[in-house]
């Protein structure tokens, strides 16, 4: 542990810890566009500069451990100027098309120019223009929005590994892109998203989310991914009862991170596929039919085989798709109501 | 016996030293003198301004300017035993030839300790190497131990010649007290600051210096690996440092137990691609390793984890080709060249507006005033001193106030500017200090690797600024917003170069705010250099209603009554400046 | 997932052993890659145990103090001389000893298999011979060790822990034990049979034969997902009755008498327990489509209608509650604690943090068991009538039967089957990528584009399972493991005819 003074009070923070973790332990926040826990820390794009006493340049607090006796501060005047100029600089090369923007309201870099006061730049000039590519099924991309903030190629590279991304050319013209500035097609994508869910502005966009909804209008619900057993967390995004994408959710062991079935493999829920009532089949056709008449007909053809064969005619198959609450009940009516033991799932699949 | 030096520096080789150096062969041979000459083909001289150059040793006779056509007469005279006046160098002031180097002007104020072999030995030859005590150092310290070569290192004072000033003998002790299963040792030898060409110099004059400063890093450290890091646009540096492992590793000098000693140590080439930025210590080991030349924030430090994520050592070039100098005449004496902080000799190289441009190895604390004026001759064509640029596209620049500042680490960063990896250009009246900033700029904001906004972004709106300013579309606003974004720049770009790129701007602003105003209120380059700003003007308290102008003017852009000053319509102007020269009174100024 | 973290780990300077007869993204990490002939996994494991043991790498504190029945076992190993191994299985001698030193050499390592280790005749004896291993290098409970099965579908350990299970109740207890049939007789407040029930193969046998008469499956489509899929039809076409519950009217749905219709997971309120054994919150996001009722509710509902009294007024919340009373390493779970994060099993009381590992200390049974196993052949091996082995698996984009997967966007990523076959292969069957065959088991056939590649080796095909376009399971064998049933889905012998699209 060593001591440090932050703002002017003092904390104990473990020898380890950056100045950035430090703080935001502390319930100081200090802003950050490139940062992203877990990945490797580029420093790049200098919003989390802090001032340190006795250190002549301003220090990213995402790369600068903490010493003792360091006396820090995260807003002062210094700090704040650079921080605005660094606002400036970013939106004078973005397309501020805000208005319509999937991000309106979801956007760092809008919620820092808030926070900073930043109401427009004195930096006009060149802009950066790209057309905006909708080549693949899942996302758009839309650089002429990216703030060269590196995640997506990092997240690429460090957890997933496939490499989808990098850096081209140099400077100004400096611009994140695939290999050989092809589609993602013809790369390594394995269409994971986590690109898409670490982007912090409206550079890489779902396209199932495109003029579905405002992201306020739009529900987050933290549940539990339905495909494979690792059980990742996610959140769904549900506007007017519809799901129109998935994100990022930090609380379960996969700590965000998603494959291509759990970010994009939801659209089965909607689909017109979807069974939505109770069905019988009469004389080889299946008819619709009411819950009550269902579930009456159900009741009668198994108290009949019941009451002639006794519980071991029967067998029921469970779902490893069902909750453990359904399970249970599953069991628990095949043990007490039909009286059989034949009860199994397919846990050997 | 009799030398015959001629320079094979990359610039001398440019006004073509070898065919000099063949002739001069061939007429040895012609007249059967090669057993009373050797003829060596030798590193830089670092007088390229009188290129190609010769010297004849032990006379120390110092040619200048020798084509081929003048070998036959050179050799009559060297036959002789006769000096051949025509080629000695001319002192332009006296115009009086000047038989020694050590005489010339040029050399005189110079302590040639880190370039002592430049010029003198053959560099593709390891035994001319060894017979000027080549790897003696490297032997004293093999029977040392790692702790007191980094002692002697630390006793000398010597700091890191690639821009910062690190101490090095304190890099050494951090890169040692990291444990590893493997250290690296880099020379860095990219050299990205145009005009700069000291480390280029070292490296084709006297490559196994360098060699013999890794071997004893290596050693202190603890490495067993050493890469150096090389620009491709420099050829002639690789193929002689390739020629000199090669000599060094077949005499024992490189390879596993050195000398019968436990230490081991391999160098290899890595080649880059010219990018300024990977001369930065984190961008050049990223690119060692095959990734996009990024920097990437320290700490970690490259003592802690540099190459391959190993604690590696990097150097520049002439900090290493300090490092036998210092072993071989002791670090006491060594320490007391210099200044208090900042000891041993610094080589800069000088251009621009100065009469002898070339490489000057100088005792760090000389004046600027020294070197612009006695060892540069002062400034070309008899024009006033403006300032000088020191520390190239990083640096900033001083004025006539600071002609007799010491140059060393400390009074530069006082003074605004830096010492760099050693560039020193000199600026004269007709220079525009916007347009000279603006230059500077443009270099910095084409080799930003844009990694960090402040940089990438930054950078380019400061050139569209000064872009606006030279253009004449200016306003004073832009004067501020050059000062805050370029400190907001330096404050917090993550590598020097972005904490460096503003120099040049603020430093103009701070001393030739005026010259900005100018631009800027007026519309008008005082230097006349801004094309756009070029206008002429007749100043009416001068003029005398002669009518010549008008008369010469092809475009009839002057009007003007007798006994009326004339007037020159802007719009009709096409500047070609005919009237300014026919003015008989100085009545029409540029500007 | 899993294979982001084992990236991972590699990139952060870890070193990795793939063990697969196919070549897949994780070989290009790998330090070693033991390309083994399918179904000879004991064999390859024995081999390695044999290095260790014979070079002294084995961890002597651990095994002595913490297992037993290593005598035994080591004669059994002691006959697996890598030079044996390598006939067996093909992977050369040198590599495997390499592979030995590796694995024993670590400080901690960890064994991650899936369903290439179980789906065998010998999955038992499989699993078994890993555990050997484990406990033979004292690769058990600390951090970062250990034996890592990785469970297929979302719930599957759910499933199993709530008693999903011919043999068990929840928490594992035995249906022919006294004591916990005494238990939920009370519980329940039932009459209830005492032997132990049967498993899916053997009641699809047993619906073949006419014994089961009626079958109730909720969620599953087993005639895609079932090994011998004609067989399985067959069997689902003599019941007299069937009434499957499930969100879409799937293969196996179409057999059915009565369809009920189910919900998703983004209309459930639940929990599901993942790989980790961590119990983890569904929440409802949409409301029910059409005129759907949430599958407890049916599951209540038909109880009560064949009079039975179950009530839930708060529903799965409530469920969860009667869940922890009888199964105690649910004990302390409830959705209050699983509000903000998951919580992993056991756990059983209210202020119990969870166990992240298991076997910390001691084994669940005492003391470590070494299992003595021999290598066993495939139940089926390549011949003259069949002369090319099938293997079987998934690929990244498409899931299980792809009910799911299929009605997505994914689909679109590999919208149909690819059978891999080496180029040399397709060399001697005159096979350009691209081209559709047949391919043909003794069970039955099924058509597919292929795909050439050197990701498999010469003499075998790759399906998966997710296209009813191409049922693969009407190739693969039934035939089981005889300890749990699993059936031998990885090996079976086929062969292969070029036909017209
Ligand atoms: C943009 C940039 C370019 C640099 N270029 C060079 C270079 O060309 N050569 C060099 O020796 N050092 C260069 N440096 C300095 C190196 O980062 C490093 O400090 C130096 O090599 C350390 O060696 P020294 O301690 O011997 O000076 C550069 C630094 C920056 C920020
Ligand atoms: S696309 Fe998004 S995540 Fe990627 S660099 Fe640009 S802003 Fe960052
Ligand atoms: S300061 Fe410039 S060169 Fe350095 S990291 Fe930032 S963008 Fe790259």
């Amino acid at each position: 542990m060593v001591s440090i003074t932050i703002n002017g009070n003092q904390y104990s923070v473990p020898a380890d810890y950056s100045i950035l973790k430090a703080a935001e332990e502390n319930g100081i926040n200090i802003p950050t566009l490139c940062y992203e826990e877990g990945l490797t820390i580029t420093g790049s794009c200098r919003m989390c500069v802090v001032e340190v006493k006795g250190v002549r340049k301003l220090l990213a607090s995402c790369a600068t451990p903490v010493t003792e006796g360091m006396e820090v501060q995260t807003e002062s005047e210094r700090v704040i100027s650079a921080r605005r100029d660094i606002l400036r600089l970013l939106i004078a090369n973005h397309d501020l098309r805000c208005l319509t923007c999937e991000r309106n309201g979801d956007c760092r870099l809008q919620d820092y120019c808030y926070r900073y006061k930043v109401e427009d730049t004195p930096y006009k000039g060149d802009k950066k223009h790209y057309p905006i590519d909708t080549d693949n099924h899942f996302f758009i991309r839309d650089y002429s929005k990216c703030i060269k903030c590196g995640k997506c190629v990092s997240i690429c590279a460090e957890v997933n590994g496939a490499h989808v991304y990098d850096f081209m050319e140099r400077g100004f013209d400096t611009k994140v892109t695939s290999a050989f500035d092809d589609t993602l097609q013809e790369t390594t994508c394995t269409a994971c998203g986590m690109c898409v869910n670490v982007c912090p502005v409206g550079a890489l966009v779902e396209k199932s989310v495109l003029w579905e909804g405002r992201p306020w209008e739009v529900k987050k619900v933290t549940t539990t991914c339905s495909y494979c057993g690792v059980g990742c967390q996610l959140k769904l995004k549900v506007k007017d009862d519809r799901i129109i994408g998935v994100t990022a959710d930090k609380s379960g062991s996969n700590l965000g991170h998603l494959c291509a079935k759990g970010q994009f493999g939801w659209e089965y829920v909607h689909s017109q596929d979807r069974l939505t009532d109770p069905l019988i089949k009469r004389n080889g056709v299946f008819e619709k039919a009411s819950w009550e008449e269902a579930l009456t007909y159900v009741a009668h053809r198994l108290q009949g085989i019941l009451q002639e064969r006794g519980g071991q005619a029967f067998a029921g198959l469970s779902s490893a798709k069902c909750t453990n609450e359904e399970n249970y009940l599953f069991q628990k009516f095949m043990r007490t109501v039909l009286h059989t033991n034949n009860v199994d799932h397919c846990a050997r699949l | 016996m009799k030398e015959i030096l001629v320079c094979g520096g990359t610039g001398c080789i440019s006004g073509d030293s070898r065919l000099v150096h063949d002739a001069l062969e061939q007429e040895l041979s012609r007249q059967g003198l090669e057993a009373e000459f050797k003829l060596k083909y030798t590193g830089c001289h670092g007088f390229c301004e009188q290129g190609p150059v010769i010297l004849v040793t032990p006379k120390d006779n110092f040619y200048c300017k020798v084509a081929p056509q003048d070998v036959p007469n050179l050799i009559h005279q060297l036959k002789e035993g006769k000096v051949y006046d025509e080629l000695l160098y001319v002192e332009p002031t006296t115009n009086e030839r000047i038989l020694t180097r050590h005489d010339v002007p040029f050399y005189k104020k110079q302590q040639r300790l880190v370039l002592k072999n430049c010029g003198i030995i053959d560099p593709e030859n390891i035994d001319d190497y060894l017979s000027s005590c080549g790897y003696k150092s490297l032997q004293k310290v093999l029977k040392l131990q790692p702790e007191q070569v980094i002692q002697e290192i630390k006793t000398s004072g010597l700091r890191g010649r690639g821009g910062g000033g690190f101490p090095t003998g304190t890099k050494w002790d951090f890169a040692r007290k990291s444990v590893a299963d493997n250290k690296y040792i880099i020379c860095n030898a990219d050299e990205g600051d145009p005009g700069a060409f000291m480390d280029r110099s070292l490296s084709e004059g006297d490559p196994h210096a360098v060699l013999e400063g890794m071997l004893i890093a290596g050693y202190a450290i603890g490495a067993q690996e050493g890469y150096i890091y090389i620009r491709a646009e420099y050829p002639l540096a690789v193929k002689r440092l390739s020629i000199a492992i090669e000599q060094a590793k077949a005499r024992g000098y490189l390879g596993k137990n050195l000398l019968g000693s436990k230490f081991d140590f391999s160098i290899k080439i890595k080649q880059g691609a010219g990018a300024f930025v990977c001369g930065e210590e984190t961008a050049l080991m990223e690119s060692i390793q095959g990734n996009r030349g990024m920097p990437r924030p320290r700490p970690p430090y490259p003592a802690v984890k540099g190459l391959w994520d190993r604690p590696s050592n990097i150097n520049n070039v002439e900090t290493l080709a300090n490092v036998p100098v210092i072993m071989e005449m002791g670090s006491e004496r060594y320490a007391q060249i210099g200044t208090e902080k900042s000891k041993g000799t610094k080589i800069f190289a000088l251009t621009g507006k100065v009469n002898n441009t070339g490489l000057a190895e100088v005792p760090m604390g000389i004046t600027l005033r020294e070197v612009v004026f006695d060892i540069g001759g002062g400034v070309s064509d008899g024009k006033k001193f403006k300032a000088v640029q020191i520390g190239g596209p990083s640096g900033g620049c001083l004025t006539e106030e600071h002609l007799d500042l010491p140059i060393d680490y400390d009074s530069l960063l006082e003074a605004g500017a830096m010492m760099g990896s050693g560039g020193l250009v000199v600026m004269d009246e007709s220079t525009c200090m916007v347009e000279l900033a603006r230059f500077f700029l443009s270099f910095s904001r084409h080799e930003s690797c844009g990694k960090c906004t402040p940089c990438r972004e930054g950078n380019t709106r400061l050139l569209e600024i000064l872009q606006r300013i030279v253009e004449g579309n200016g306003e004073m606003e832009d004067l501020d917003r050059l000062q805050s974004l370029g400190e907001n720049i330096i404050q917090s770009s993550l590598c020097g170069l972005g904490q460096t790129a503003p120099n040049p701007i603020l430093s103009t602003l701070k001393y030739f705010r005026q010259e900005y105003e100018l631009h800027v209120k007026n519309k008008v380059c005082p230097a006349g250099v801004c094309k756009a700003l070029l206008s002429y003007k007749v100043m009416e308290d001068k003029c005398k209603a002669c009518g010549l102008c008008k008369k010469s003017c092809p475009t009839e852009a002057i009007t003007g009554e007798k006994k009326q000053a004339h007037k020159i319509d802007v719009s009709k102007c096409a500047q070609c400046g005919v009237c300014m020269e026919k003015c008989p009174f100085d009545a029409i100024i540029r500007g | 997932m899993t294979g982001y973290r084992i990236k991972q780990a590699v990139r952060n300077g870890r070193k990795l052993i793939v063990a697969d007869p196919r070549k897949i993204e994780l070989t290009n990490y790998a330090d070693i890659w033991l390309r083994h002939r399918p179904g000879t996994d004991i064999a390859l494991i024995n081999g390695l145990a044999h290095v260790i043991l014979r070079d002294n790498l084995w961890d002597v504190e651990f095994v002595c103090e913490r297992c037993e029945g290593f005598a035994e076992w080591s004669e059994v190993v002691e006959g697996y001389h890598p030079k044996r191994v390598e006939e067996i299985t093909g992977v050369k001698a040198e590599l495997i000893e390499e592979a030995a030193h590796l694995f024993s050499q670590a400080e901690r390592a960890s064994i991650v298999y899936a369903m290439g280790i179980t789906q065998h005749t010998s999955g038992t004896q499989n699993v078994l011979s890993l555990a050997n291993l484990a406990i033979l290098t004292g690769n058990v409970g600390k951090e970062g060790a250990g034996v890592y099965p990785l469970r297929g579908q979302n719930n599957v350990q759910g499933a199993c822990d709530m008693g999903c299970l011919p043999n068990y109740y929840p928490g594992y207890q035995l249906v022919d034990a006294l004591e916990s049939r005494h238990k939920f007789t009370q519980f329940w407040g039932t009459d209830l049979p005492d032997k132990p029930g049967l498993t899916l193969p053997e009641m699809m046998d047993a619906a073949y034969s006419g014994e089961i008469k009626a079958l109730y499956i909720m969620g599953e489509n087993p005639v895609l997902a079932d090994p011998d899929a004609n067989h399985v039809v067959k069997a689902l076409k003599n019941l007299d009755f069937l009434v499957v519950q499930d969100i879409f009217l799937t293969e196996t749905a179409e057999l059915a008498e009565v369809v009920l219709p189910a919900v998703s997971f983004a209309e459930k309120v639940g929990t599901f327990t993942n790989t980790e054994r961590r119990i983890q919150r569904v929440r409802k996001a949409i409301t029910l489509r059409g005129n759907t009722q949430s599958d407890w509710e049916t599951l209540v509902a038909l109880a009560n209608k064949m009079g039975h009294n179950w009530v839930y007024p708060r529903g799965p919340e409530e469920i969860m509650e009667e869940i922890a009373r009888c199964t105690p390493s649910y004990g302390g779970i409830n959705y209050d604690r699983l509000e903000t994060r998951g919580l992993q099993w056991p756990c059983p009381t209210s202020d119990h943090p969870g166990t992240p590992y298991l076997h910390r200390d001691t084994f669940s049974r005492g003391k470590g068991k070494f299992h003595g196993v021999h290598h066993i052949p495939a139940a089926e091996e390549p011949d003259e009538d069949y002369p090319l082995l099938l293997t079987t698996g998934r690929n990244l984009y498409q899931f299980h039967t792809g009910s799911m997967s299929r009605r997505s966007k994914l689909e679109r990523m590999r919208p149909e089957e690819l059978m891999m076959m080496h180029p040399d292969t397709a060399k001697d069957y005159r096979i350009k990528d691209g081209d559709y065959v047949q391919v043909e088991s003794r069970r039955g056939e099924v058509k597919t584009k292929t795909q050439v590649t050197d990701h498999i080796p010469p003499g075998m095909v790759f399906l998966t399972f997710h296209y009813k376009e191409t049922p693969t399971n009407r190739l693969t064998n039934s035939a089981r493991d005889p300890v749990c049933n699993i059936p031998e889905l990885k090996v079976c012998a086929v062969k292969v005819k070029k036909v017209m699209n």
